[in-house]
């Protein structure tokens, strides 16, 4: 029992950690595309430790079926949306792709 | 164990929503926005889950379930209007 709460709460604790490496990304992070790629990471992996962490401590019963639902739901939903809003900034040339540090870097290096 | 633990990552995700609030506040563009709106959404489904737990109310995730579905719609609209300027 000792052992299924222990791993209960670890697998809690790592899914706080991509919550908080997911925020500090969000703050770091130098464009949208970017700050983007840290909150999908964050959103997925997060939520599903979290969810796995509370369905190994309280065991199987019929919230297990709504709890897995919510996971999947999460993941189908979590990249669709960060799918519409890279093509909304792409589209509406906000934020062009030259723009972005990484193609920055490749300018640079072929001017040299 | 279990419970304090639940009870420290609740209180650890309400204090990460208002520093996910500071991108909203200063980001450059209204993307950036939008992306608070969704991040914020999730964790506020992860809290009332975890709350679900800890107060022994199981309805809530029901609550949760909904909410999450509400969040995906806000954030795909406002995408939708960014990009068109409409909503046809």
């Amino acid at each position: 029992m000792f052992i299924i709460e222990l791993l209960a709460s670890l697998l809690i604790l790592i899914g706080l950690f991509f919550f908080c490496v997911g925020t500090l990304g969000l703050l770091r992070m130098p464009d949208v595309y970017t700050r983007m790629h840290a909150t999908t990471k964050c959103d997925t992996l997060g939520v599903s430790l979290i969810m796995l962490g509370i369905l190994t401590g309280y065991g199987i019963s019929w919230l297990t079926l709504k709890l897995i639902l919510i996971i999947i739901f999460i993941w189908l939903t979590t990249p669709t949306a960060a799918h519409a809003i890279a093509r909304a900034a792409y589209d509406t040339h906000e934020i062009s792709r030259d723009d972005t540090p990484l193609f920055r870097e490749r300018r640079e290096k072929n001017n040299d | 164990m279990l419970y304090s633990t639940m009870v420290f990552s609740s209180i650890v995700l309400a204090l990460l929503i208002p520093v996910a609030f500071i991108r909203g506040i200063i980001g450059p563009t209204s993307l950036d926005r939008n992306i608070v709106i969704n991040i914020i959404g999730t964790k506020t489904v992860v809290i009332m889950v975890l709350m679900a737990f800890l107060y022994e109310e199981f309805y809530f995730i029901d609550v949760a379930l909904v909410y999450a579905l509400i969040s995906f719609i806000v954030t795909l609209s406002v995408a939708k209007y960014l990009e068109r300027g409409e909503l046809s």
